[in-house]
């Protein structure tokens, strides 16, 4: 298998899945002549044109709705978010148009549709371009959403998303585009609603996804050492979430930390532990344990803004609380 | 409307009561108030009281049969009423056998228990719900485990070794007792057999235990006694004195009246002294409360009403629980020294051994003829440190012997 980069994997879904089917287009702020903010749509101009590779206006709300618009009249848009901070001006469309279309048109209307970008904690970004957004996303029905961790995942998850007929929320990471790893040369697809799990034990089960999947590892490393043996789980796909492998894994270790670098408050992170508390009450010996972004804004200070976020200590603190060994 | 008369939790621990006698019979009219039958708990036998008026319809338990507490015992209502319907068992809604279980806990007016499980000191079980799972299935009883998790919450690991405490004695003791010859026969538990196993084992295997012996000659307060009794038709026991005198010394020795308390350490205001009296068929230690305001005389006369009480299996739940400190007194059976197990929620017991005469040194090296009694001293070591325990036990051999030292 060939190692590339998470910014190849994605671009490789893309280049693929345009290939495959001419109604799929891209269209967002500099994707097209600067062949993209952070480098994801290199060359993809150039290759199938300015019909299907779309510069917009910096207006979010607008070309958004476009978007949602093409879907409805038969194209498979897939909408660049410049960072998924920005697309707080376009959470109307989204909510209002793409995730309601298919319910009040009483199935009439789908919306095939995927919008994707960086979200979450990058670095020296302030607090409002550090915002991790999921829980808004995931919190409205109509809406699918998945959040790779690994540059194979994020190929075989957007060519899923890309040929769904629904509207799909995609995340990415600044800081993970230039992750590299083994991906498939072969056709590569990963379904809706399958949590990977990235390393089996029996001591402890540590849920998380997206950026944070490869500190949770890390962690794992280290607790190994204390002979902790924790069962690593990439939720990876938000909603629809692979609920039955997160309890078959906690009914077997008894434990469970679940990390999400969003705000604690009302989060994926904070829903999953309930998920866990409610099936799995008889099967725990601890309480579940949540490692979350501090319940502030981020702070601008660098010492500060990395004390905020999930760490390899905080996770380990959590393991340790959840398996009595602190 | 027929009314249902459900076995109640007539002690703090008990969860199933055998029916001693019924005082009551079908046929009777009952009010409120009336003592239906006895009832033999896990600690006494205690008498039930009616809480509903009307005729004894049905009697359901018969004497001598073992009853759950919300069971059904008995049915009360008008003459000639049909309660065929309350006999046949109805399959109850989880909901109502809930509200059966609760019913029974209300004891006196104003006065209810947690409707949560409590250790016999009141705390309240802390367990993961893994560790209740397992517990149940394995039936151990939580209330002989001490947590390990955060405020004491009994976690799997913790009822796993229980688990593993309870099989390896048992499978090692087994095939010892089928080679022996004899007849062996296996004789069933009464629930106060059961209580003192429950209690004792865990007492022993939860508090470090360790031992001190004091020597102690008792003359001086042997002719006091002597002076005291001569011209009294009830004579003062001894006992009524050791336990004064050990009153004293305690009220200087607060250390001595703690609980381990799993995150804490509870040190009681009052000097309870329980004393363990021999029954038929067990023993119970009822307690005499604020021994540190009370003179000898008083003492005396309480120690004896409890005495018979707990004799005739007669002490309410009051009357034998919560202590701080225990005395077990073996001399009037010959024993000249052993050691005691401690009685929770106390962390210390005094084994007082028989009076007997040997022969000291006095302070010129002659030799004399002295009265002699051997105090042992079980503690446990999470709460008082050797150290203390030995302080204490200084003084009090200074105290009994020279008994005027206890009114400096």
């Amino acid at each position: 298998m060939a190692v590339i980069t998470f910014r190849e994997a994605l671009r490789q879904a893309l280049d693929e899945e345009m290939a495959r089917d001419e109604k799929v287009i891209l269209l967002g702020e500099e994707v097209a002549q600067y062949n993209g903010a952070y480098k994801v749509s290199q060359g993809l101009l150039e290759k199938y044109g300015s019909l299907r590779v779309i510069d917009t206006p910096i207006s979010e709300e607008g070309f958004t709705g476009l978007g949602v618009g093409a879907a409805l009249a038969g194209l498979r848009p897939v909408v660049e978010w410049m960072t998924l901070n920005f697309s707080l001006q376009a959470v109307d469309q989204v909510y209002n148009n793409a995730a309601k279309m298919l319910y009040m048109s009483g199935g009439q209307l789908n919306v095939p549709i995927v919008f994707r970008g960086p979200n979450g904690p990058a670095e020296f970004l302030g607090s409002q371009h550090s915002q991790a957004l999921q829980s808004l996303y995931c919190h409205c029905p109509g809406l699918k959403v998945m959040a790779p961790s690994t540059p194979a995942d994020a190929k075989g998850m957007l060519k899923t998303a890309i040929r769904d007929d629904n509207p799909v929320i995609f995340l990415e990471a600044e800081l993970m585009y230039g992750w590299k790893g083994e991906v498939p040369e072969t056709e590569h697809l990963i379904p809706f609603g399958k949590a990977d799990i990235k390393k089996t034990g029996k001591s402890v089960t540590i849920a998380g996804f997206s950026k944070p999947v490869k500190m949770i590892l890390e962690a794992a490393d280290l607790l190994e050492k204390d002979g902790i043996e924790a069962e690593v789980i990439d939720l990876r796909s938000l909603r629809p979430l692979d609920e039955e492998t997160i309890y078959q894994s906690v009914r077997k270790t008894n434990r469970c930390v679940v990390v999400d670098e969003a705000w604690p408050y009302a989060s994926v992170g904070s829903h999953v532990a309930w998920l866990i508390s409610r099936n799995c009450f008889d099967y725990l010996d601890a309480p579940v344990e949540l490692v979350t972004l501090e319940d502030v804004p981020m702070p601008y200070n660098h010492h500060l803004e990395l004390s905020a976020q999930p760490s390899v200590k905080k996770v380990i603190d959590a393991v340790k609380r959840a398996t009595y060994t602190m | 409307m027929a009314d249902k008369i459900l076995m109640l939790a007539l002690s703090p621990t008990m969860e199933t009561g055998t029916i001693a006698h019924w005082n009551k019979h079908e046929g009777d009219n009952v009010s409120s108030g009336d003592v239906l039958c006895e009832v033999e708990t896990d600690k006494a036998t205690m008498d039930y009281e009616s809480t509903v008026e009307g005729k004894l319809i049905k009697i359901v338990a018969q004497e001598g049969s073992s009853v759950k507490v919300g069971d059904l015992i008995a049915i009360a209502g008008k003459d000639g009423e049909d309660v065929t319907s309350l006999l046949t068992k109805p399959v109850a809604s989880k909901r109502e056998k809930e509200k059966n279980v609760s019913e029974p806990v209300k004891k006196k007016e104003g006065e209810y228990e947690m409707p949560h499980e409590q250790r016999q000191d009141g705390r309240r079980i802390k367990v993961s719900p893994l560790a209740r799972e397992i517990a149940t299935r394995n039936g151990v009883d939580l209330n002989r485990i001490e947590g390990s998790g955060p405020q004491g919450r009994i976690v799997k690991n913790d009822v796993e070794q229980a688990i593993e405490q309870k099989s390896t004695p048992v499978s090692s003791l087994a095939p010892a007792l089928i080679a022996g010859g004899g007849e062996s026969r296996k004789i069933p538990l009464t629930e106060k057999r059961k209580a003192i196993a429950r209690r004792l084992s865990e007492s022993m295997f939860t508090a470090p235990h360790y031992y001190m012996t004091v020597s102690v000659g008792v003359d001086t307060l042997l002719d006091a006694r002597k002076k005291v009794n001569a011209h009294r038709e009830s004579k003062i026991s001894m006992n009524a004195f050791l336990i004064k005198l050990l009153a004293e010394v305690l009220r200087k020795h607060p250390a001595m009246l703690s609980s381990w308390n799993g995150d804490s350490i509870v040190q009681y205001g009052s000097v309870d002294i329980a004393i363990a009296v021999a029954q038929k068929d067990g023993l119970i230690t009822p307690v005499i409360r604020n021994c540190e305001s009370k003179g000898i005389l008083a003492i005396d006369i309480e120690l004896k009403e409890l005495v018979t009480k707990a004799r005739g299996n007669k002490l309410l739940p009051e009357e034998y629980t919560g202590c701080s400190f225990t005395i077990s007194n073996l001399g009037s059976y010959g024993i000249r020294q052993f050691t005691a197990i401690i009685n929770p929620p106390a962390s210390a017991i005094l084994a007082v051994g028989e009076i007997f005469k040997e022969v000291v040194f006095d302070e010129n090296d002659e030799e004399m003829a002295r009265s002699t009694m051997l105090l042992t001293l079980s503690c446990d070591h999470r709460v008082i440190d050797g150290a203390v325990a030995a302080l204490f036990a200084a003084d009090l051999k200074t105290c009994m012997e020279d008994p005027m030292a206890v009114l400096l």
